[in-house]
């Protein structure tokens, strides 16, 4: 495998190595000394079109911990201002010699047009409301470490999955591994057209949570009000909104999620955001070891994901 | 089963049985015990993934002579080899080191030394876990051809060997052989 | 003098076998079975090949003035006429706009030494920007005959209905001749933001989309103002199924309405987004299947009148952007006549009555191109080999830039010579300046 732009490029079997190799980084950010010289030698860019501090800082951190080194390409203080060409940027990345670029952008389908101009391995850390492949992959591993499997197990996305490149990643990865997906969201914030989507839909959550046992929040824009999709947050939190009393209708075993940043108040109260079963850091924390994972089988390992099974 | 990966072991002589593998692991072990006056601080690290079983093996043959059975760990040296692509890490080769290895005596279990580099990426790896007091290497076969300089404290059998050919170590014994495609 | 011997003329009377004599002046001289050639007569032999009134598109982005470095007036009419087209209207969403008459004079000029004839369309409103009417009888006076704010439609219903009302009164102008509003049609409070047709593959995509309504309500709103007004409308690039049959039912009421569709609308669908690759972006954004298999019955009973190209270059840093970045527009003069006779399961003469006729007759200009292959007429003829097979590159083209969608595809049917005001333009499918 060269790039990782969606989860097709993976496919089950892929996401499943991947989630059992993150074990391996999960132990390695343990120790002492959370750092292994797997990727000495290797460079790898940071080209962020779109802000992100969180995704940005736990992919930095994953190539610290293998000892990668890494250039920041950031668009404020780059020629992207300057009127340079997407084009022009990654050869000009490229010719330095990075042998990953970590792509962020707001245009969906972007980090596709970069593959094609670069040497590089493109990972694709979330383009427009396209796809998140290594949100997906942390938010599997953080579900298998509390349900154990997929199979048979119901999760529901609520919240503004229109406008998601987490509910895209997330719907194809838990599906994809056997789950069954509900999504939950007033009609204004579900994708026109859910044709090939294999998931049921309701506008009713207080129905759907005693079924789950994974609840996916979806972090709230507040700038989705001025586009009428909603009337507003107030509305939104009164129907889709989780409180302690909602939370109280789930299932013992069941966990909540979040991708962060939480708007406490909104998506999620802030006594629910700090409820044991409420995994956020969990995510954070795993973020790290599955993008370790990533880059390692990307940069480091040499070994396509679908001949490891053999051996 | 060592590297190299990609292909199928094919045995050609015996070289050593069953019976020679436990008489060489009981000998290892009374020198261990010999060299290092006893079992105290003593750890063994068996490397993934045909070291480990050894250790476990050896362990048990310290206890029984000593009456002490020293901690035994195991390490994948995967992530600090210097020849990656040879090898992928493999999710079922956990490192699991159970004490704190500062002023410690680590001894390193491998199934068979050839070029040294595994060993090499092993000392790496154990400086990030702490700082023993001494390291030393068990393996059950010497085969030669080593790159680096190293040299085992503890060898089960000295098995000169061409370059292209390989060797099994397992609990019925040892083979020399080839890789097949 | 031409002598096109052993072709099969078709035009819009009929269909035989004939020799066509062309004269010094431009003009057809003479048609008939075994012609002698005349002393000094260029012969070019037509025979398996077709030999047909010149093709009219009523829809080409020249971008000159403004884009040069996208296609020029010169660029564009050489592609033009390699793609077998004696005549094609320029859309005036250029920089400055054709709203004036300076800038149509300009536009005129420079297509007045181009290898086909350029037909200067005119803004509805001052700028494109939908909230004044350009000079519309002094534009008329110069010899415009469509007016558009192509690129975008005009979006408010009172200012639309009068541009109408004032389009019926123009004949002082154009000596008696219909002036024709043509309309791109998009609701913009619908479409905003949207890079390719809304549905299973934008929701799958996460590509912003354009629900089909955007087009749709326009196109009944314009069937209701003309209506109204009496007034000529024209649909550009119809794209999808609900559209069509809007208009099947107003032709079947007996409006002066016309409708064009572009041969990607016929030919791809919003599928192609898949590869986030901006070629394929364009508005009318490509459809689904069952828009182009709509759009497909519509030009086969009638009710789309025209294939146009909507030839829209862009130069190769520009489409070098994430698709919704991107600007929308593909290549389209020279993969036309291959495209049509390769995916419409058409008679030939259908065909190029869509290519020729019919838009020359749109276009007001059909005195002299489109009309049947006759003596007396303008010399403006396509000779083409229905059964040629070619593969598409837009390198290939003469187009200044090279964004096209059919990269690699194989068609069959290339124009072989084009005949342009008695001048051999393109001769064995070479541009001969």
């Amino acid at each position: 495998m060269k790039h990782l732009l969606t989860l097709d490029d993976l496919g089950a079997d892929g996401v499943r190595e991947i989630l059992d190799l993150t074990d391996t980084f999960v132990e390695v950010s343990e120790r002492q000394i959370p750092r292994v010289p797997a990727l000495r030698g290797k460079t790898v860019a940071w080209l962020f079109y779109e802000d992100s501090t969180r995704t940005r800082l736990s992919f930095e951190t994953a190539a610290k911990r293998l000892s990668a080194d890494t250039l920041n390409f950031s668009v404020s203080s780059s020629s992207v201002k300057k009127g340079e060409s997407l084009r022009d940027t990654v050869e000009t990345v490229s010719a330095m010699g990075v042998d990953a670029m970590v792509v962020r952008h707001s245009s969906a389908g972007a980090p596709h047009r970069i593959a094609g101009w670069t040497d590089a391995s493109v990972i694709n850390a979330g383009d427009g409301r396209h796809a998140h492949p290594t949100q997906a992959l942390l938010d599997c591993f953080t579900l298998r470490s509390n349900l154990q499997s997929f199979e048979g197990r119901h999760i529901a996305i609520v919240g503004d999955i229109k406008h998601s490149r987490v509910a895209r990643s997330d719907v194809r990865a838990f599906t994809m591994l056997g789950a069954e997906v509900t999504l939950v969201a007033p009609q204004t914030l579900l994708p026109p057209c859910l044709d090939g989507w294999p998931v049921k839909v309701s506008h009713d959550l207080d129905s759907v949570l005693p079924t789950v046992d994974a609840l996916y929040l979806l972090r709230m824009q507040k700038e989705r009000m001025t586009e009428a999709l909603i009337p507003s947050l107030r509305e939104y939190s009164a129907g889709y909104g989780l409180d302690l009393a909602r939370a109280a209708q789930l299932p013992q075993h069941a966990v909540v999620l979040h991708p962060g940043p939480m708007n406490r108040g909104v998506e999620i109260t802030g006594e629910v955001a700090d409820l044991p079963r409420t995994v956020v850091l969990d995510q954070v924390r795993n973020g790290i070891a599955v993008r370790m994972a990533v880059l390692y089988l990307l940069l480091g390992s040499g070994v396509d994901l679908t001949t490891t099974g053999a051996q | 089963m060592t590297p190299p990966f990609g292909g199928v072991f094919v045995a050609r002589t015996e070289v050593l049985s069953a019976d020679d593998l436990k008489r060489a692991i009981w000998r290892m072990a009374h020198e261990i015990i010999e060299r290092n006056q006893g079992l105290d601080n003593v750890v063994l690290i068996g490397l993934q993934t045909g070291g480990v079983w050894l250790a476990v093996l050896l362990g048990e043959a310290l206890e029984e002579i000593d009456g002490n059975h020293p901690p035994v760990g195991s390490l994948d040296v995967a992530l600090y080899r210097d020849d990656i692509g040879l090898r992928p890490v493999m999710p079922e080769a956990v490192t699991d080191i159970p004490v704190d290895l500062d002023n410690r005596t680590v001894v390193l279990v491998d199934d068979v030394l050839f070029t040294g580099r595994t060993i090499r990426a092993a000392l790496d790896a154990i400086a990030d876990f702490g700082r023993p007091r001494s390291v030393q290497l068990a393996v059950m076969v010497d085969r030669g051809h080593r790159e680096l300089p190293i040299r085992p404290d503890y060898i089960g059998k000295n098995l000169p060997t061409r370059r292209d050919e390989a060797v099994d170590v397992h609990q019925n014994g040892v083979d020399l052989g080839e890789m097949q495609k | 003098m031409i002598i096109i011997k052993n072709g099969r003329v078709i035009d819009a009377t009929g269909d035989r076998t004939a020799d066509v004599i062309v004269d010094d002046a431009g003009a057809i001289a003479e048609v008939g079975a075994d012609l002698a050639t005349p002393a000094g007569a260029t012969e070019l032999d037509a025979a398996g090949c077709i030999v047909a009134p010149g093709f009219v598109d009523l829809h080409a982005h020249l971008r000159q003035p403004g884009r040069e470095d996208a296609e020029t007036i010169e660029t564009g009419a050489r592609g033009a006429a390699l793609g077998g087209f004696t005549a094609i209207v320029a859309m005036p969403n250029t920089a400055p706009c054709m709203d004036s008459a300076a800038v149509i004079r300009e536009v005129l000029d420079l297509g007045a030494t181009a290898m086909c004839e350029v037909v200067p369309s005119a803004a509805i409103t001052v700028g494109r920007d939908g909230e004044a009417l350009s000079p519309m009888a002094e534009l008329a006076g110069l010899g415009v005959r469509i007016f558009t704010d192509d690129g975008t439609g005009v979006q408010d219903d009172r200012l639309m209905k009068r541009a109408l009302e004032y389009s019926v009164g123009l004949a002082p102008a154009t000596g008696g001749a219909p002036v024709t509003l043509a309309q791109h049609c998009e609701v913009t409070s619908l479409s905003a933001g949207g890079c390719m047709h809304e549905g299973e593959w934008s929701s799958k995509l996460g590509i912003p989309g354009q629900p089909a309504e955007a087009e749709e309500l326009m196109v009944q709103r314009d069937i209701a103002l003309s209506r109204a007004t009496g007034a000529r409308v024209h649909f550009q690039h119809m794209s999808t199924g609900r559209s069509v049959q809007l208009i099947r039912d107003a032709k079947a009421e007996g409006l002066p309405v016309t409708a064009e569709a572009t041969t990607h609308h016929f030919t791809l669908t919003d599928a192609e987004c898949a590869s986030y690759d901006p070629v394929f972006k364009v508005h009318p954004p490509l459809r689904t299947e069952a828009d182009v298999q709509a759009v497909k019955r519509g030009l086969a009973d009638g009710t789309i009148d025209a294939i146009a190209t909507d030839h829209a270059p862009h130069t190769q840093s520009d489409k070098e952007l994430p698709f919704d970045q991107a600007p929308p527009g593909m290549l389209g003069l020279e993969s036309a006549l291959g495209l049509a006779l390769t995916e419409l399961d058409l008679d030939i003469a259908q065909i190029l009555a869509l290519l020729s006729w019919n838009p020359a007759r749109i276009a007001g200009i059909d005195d002299r191109h489109g009309g049947p292959i006759e003596p007396g007429r303008r010399a403006n003829i396509a000779v083409l080999d229905p059964d040629h097979e070619w593969t598409i590159t837009g390198e290939a083209m003469a187009s200044r830039s090279a964004n096209c969608p059919y990269e690699g595809k194989t068609v069959k049917g290339k124009v072989r010579h084009t005949v342009y005001e008695g001048e051999l333009v393109v001769i064995d499918q070479e541009a001969q300046r």
